[in-house]
């Protein structure tokens, strides 16, 4: 890291040979994100040349094959969803991420973390099965059909506790010690100390990791798929079924051709400009706190 | 009741909820899974769209899958994370542009990288429903993963290294290979078993890219169904499946359990290593 | 200058990855001996053509015959555009796909099913119309139990869907759907899941899950059975070829395969996923 292009120690032949490789490979790896926006806009060309892009959200509802294309109800059922999940384990992953960090035994924290890191590794389909086959007919018990909007936020909000948990755990791990020092010797209870000194220090720190969160909760495709019903509306009520816009893809993609392909393309991209502005979002966040 | 007892209490049921939570889908699994789960389980074609038979080539498609992002992703990682931290000044504009741009693709949506690689893949490049296209797909996926971890083994070197291979005057490509990598080799396996886990795990990324054809693959430009995959095709698509999903989801997360396990005792060496060496 | 260098380095490399892939993959597929058939598109047809395929590869050692869903249209237009060899459709050939060849190799009919549980045992056309356009919306005003009705609906893209609004003459826009759906298999997974739901499959697709013990049951259509007998007699009203498509006059293994696909050798399979064979 001392090294640097203009530097006495300056590269020999072979090193400048390596490096001009090593350049491509970064060049090829940074250029993925670029090709992906590329192929997603080129793909969904053929649509948005004849389709204005007001229509996307004014036109009367999701027939791409009678030519309607309005993905509204799915940006909604998207926010929806991801809000109430992200609303529900955050205060579940903080807690658990205090819990290792000052409530628990340092065995039990051990053996907390692991557990948290296995529930972080299980994949997506594994919830979504077990949403559909445990879950549903439960919620479907209180109110058919059981797909519904509450159904998809449940499954949700345990997949991204783990990831919840996890960024808090760091964000509380990098809190000075002197703080709590200071809070001890102020002779603060515990939970004073904690939402006196430690939730605040550690703020960006979880702001991000609820960030994250939200990231992966709004692009989570298969659990939603199989858990939400895929009905395109807005829900009337916690036990209607709604489509997201990953949903959509998955569902119609394999039937898509021509316009309707191009429409899913174009769902593609309102669901990556949403990541996008939430990253940006983030990013300004993170800037805003190194300030302070 | 004081605030900071409520407090206790709340944070330890919590703590409980989320462990039993862990439990109950865990014996749940095992439960509904061991019924299914035998050696012919594992060894056998799939009959009758699922229902029954086994998952042998379903599980070969899985590790093929694996294998070429992984074969793919992790030089072209390696690679990008040695630029990052050895051959570029963190401020460089070049260097911020790498970053930044993989930060991107760090936060794009599993079903994104399914219409990419169904259109740059399958299509474009004319590879069709294949584990070729399925496989460089998920390289694209598990790409941040791998940099980022080689970037933090590699920073986390001590400066002492670079110095003293330059005044015995070793090129930096010799430095790397005889000082730095090695010390960073705990980091780098770690981030390559994230990187397995994640792969592992995917399913809405295969689906356009590398198809539901059940058989086993005879080329890497066969039509290969992951086990995720399967898992869902029997959930959703086959009545009388969940016997058999059940079977699938167990190997698939004992799989991954494996994995994500070997990547948390690598990192913890690899901390507990460098503690030692300061 | 630099950016200029980057692009053209990228330009470079997709290029070079460009012409040097798709020639392997040329070169995969006409690996001397071995010939590759792909057929994809309708979900009702698949489960038939595997099944044919496979007794089709044990046949001829040297074929291998690949089978992916994705409905009836898309399955044109990939026979079209060349991604597959031959398409499935379960549906007769549109106006606007003139040009295409298509062979009939069974028929099927689409019927309406409920959950085994469920005491209706028959609704009318205006009833079926009302459950679905949500003016019906419990099952006690169809002499059922007092439970709100799940309807399932198809997602769009699939020829059962089409098949279905056209025979009720409805829009899709006017479908009040509780749960949305893609394969007929999903369908069936549905409504034997749920007691209260009702939807409409391929009748072979019904009749193969019932008989592996899927909790659903067909009701008649306008008075008529939902039968394989009534589909073969043609008494049922909402019959359809299952068809495969080829954008050429078929040759080769593509006419072999066809042809055999025809041929009474594959009767009983077609029998076995409860389809009418086709005439000999």
């Amino acid at each position: 890291m001392i090294w640097s292009w203009h530097n006495i120690l300056s590269l020999s032949r072979t090193d400048s040979i390596l490096a001009a490789l090593l350049r491509l490979c970064a060049l090829l790896s940074a250029a993925i994100v670029i090709l992906i926006l590329l192929f997603l806009i080129s793909e969904s060309w053929p649509v948005l040349q004849h389709v204005p892009l007001s229509r996307f959200i004014s036109d009367a509802s999701w027939h791409p094959a009678q030519g309607l294309y309005n993905i509204a109800p799915m940006l909604g059922a998207t926010l929806l969803s991801s809000l109430g999940a992200v609303l529900l384990a955050t205060p579940l992953g903080i807690a658990s991420a205090l819990f290792c960090h000052y409530y628990a035994p340092t065995a039990l924290a051990i053996w907390h973390r692991r557990t948290i890191a296995l529930l972080a590794g299980i994949p997506s389909v594994v919830y979504g099965f077990w949403g559909l086959t445990t879950l549903a007919p439960l919620i479907g018990r209180l109110h058919p059909p059981g797909v519904s909007l509450l159904t998809g936020i449940v499954v949700l909000t345990m997949m991204i506790l783990p990831t919840v948990a996890l960024t808090v755990d760091a964000a509380l791990a990098g809190v000075p010690a002197a703080y709590l020092r200071g809070a001890a010797a102020l002779g603060l209870t515990r939970w004073s100390m904690i939402n006196g000194v430690v939730l605040p220090a550690a703020r960006s720190g979880i702001a991000s990791g609820i960030m994250l969160a939200a990231v992966r909760a709004i692009g989570e495709t298969m659990a939603i798929l199989m858990v939400a019903g895929n009905v395109v509306q807005y829900p009337d009520s916690l036990f209607a079924s709604v489509r997201t816009l990953t949903a959509n893809i998955a569902l119609e993609m394999a039937y898509a051709m021509g316009d309707h392909r191009a429409a899913l393309f174009v769902t593609g991209l309102a669901l990556l400009a949403m990541v996008l502005l939430l990253v940006g979002f983030a990013e300004f966040f993170k800037q805003d706190a190194a300030h302070v | 009741m004081s605030k900071d007892f409520l407090a206790t209490v709340m944070i330890w049921l919590t703590a409980l909820l989320i462990s039993g939570f862990f439990l109950y889908l865990l014996t749940d699994m095992l439960i509904h899974g061991l019924d299914r789960l035998s050696w012919a389980y594992l060894l056998d074609a799939p009959l009758d769209a699922g229902r029954s038979g086994g998952i042998a080539p379903i599980v070969t498609a899985t590790a093929i899958l694996v294998l070429i992002a992984i074969i793919v992703a992790a030089p072209l990682g390696l690679a990008t994370a040695v630029l990052l931290t050895e051959f570029t000044r963190q401020k460089s504009h070049f260097g911020r542009f790498v970053e930044r741009s993989l930060d991107v693709l760090a936060s794009v949506p599993s079903i994104i990288f399914g219409l990419f690689g169904n259109a740059f893949f399958c299509l474009f490049l004319g590879l069709g429903f294949s584990l070729l296209s399925g496989g460089l797909t998920l390289a694209c996926m598990a790409l941040p993963i791998l940099i980022r971890s080689a970037v933090e083994g590699l920073r986390s070197a001590p400066d002492e290294y670079r110095l003293a291979a330059a005044a015995l005057g070793m090129t930096r490509g010799a430095a790397l290979l005889h000082l730095l990598l090695p010390t960073a080799a705990p980091a780098l396996a770690a981030g390559l078993m994230l990187g397995i886990g994640r792969a592992g795990a995917e399913t809405a990324a295969l689906i356009f890219t590398s198809g539901y054809v059940d058989r086993m693959p005879e080329s890497w430009f066969d039509s290969g169904r992951a086990l995720s995959v399967h898992i869902y095709d029997l959930a959703m698509n086959v009545p009388g499946g969940d016997a058999s999903a059940h079977a699938a989801a167990l190997v698939l997360v004992l799989l991954l359990f494996t994995i994500n396990s070997i990547a948390m005792g690598l990192t913890r060496r690899w901390q507990r290593g460098r503690i030692h060496s300061l | 200058m630099k950016k200029l260098v980057t692009l053209v380095l990228l330009l470079v490399i997709v290029g070079a990855t460009w012409l040097f892939i798709p020639k392997k993959a040329e070169q995969a597929s006409n690996k001397p001996g071995m010939e590759r058939l792909v057929l994809t598109g309708s979900s009702t047809v698949a489960p038939l053509a595997a099944e044919i395929g496979r007794r089709f590869e044990a046949l001829h050692s040297n074929v291998r015959v690949d089978v992916q869903t994705g409905g009836s249209s898309r399955g044109i237009n990939d026979v079209r555009s060349g991604l597959a060899d031959i398409g499935m459709a379960s549906r007769a050939l549109k106006e606007n796909e003139s040009g295409l060849f298509s062979f009939t190799i069974a028929t099927d009919g689409i019927g309406m099913i409920v959950n085994r549980a469920n005491p209706v045992t028959a609704l009318d056309r205006q009833q079926i119309i009302d459950i679905y356009t949500g003016k019906i919306t419990d099952w006690q005003a169809v002499g059922g139990n007092a439970d709100p009705i799940t309807v399932v609906n198809k997602a769009e893209g699939h020829s059962t869907l089409e098949l279905f609004l056209h025979h009720f003459d409805l829009q899709n826009s006017a479908v009040k759907a509780h749960v949305i759906i893609g394969d007929n298999q999903q369908g069936i997974k549905t409504v034997a899941g749920n007691p209260d739901a009702i939807g409409y499959v391929s009748i072979g697709s019904a009749e193969y899950e019932a008989q592996h013990d899927a909790a659903i049951k067909l009701l008649p259509l306008d008075g008529v059975a939902a039968s394989v007998e009534n589909v073969q007699n043609g008494a049922f009203p909402l019959a359809r070829p299952l068809n495969l498509v080829t954008r050429s006059e078929p040759a080769g293994i593509i006419k072999a395969f066809i042809e055999f696909a025809r041929s009474r050798q594959v009767d009983d399979l077609v029998m076995a996923q409860y389809f009418v064979p086709v005439a000999h």
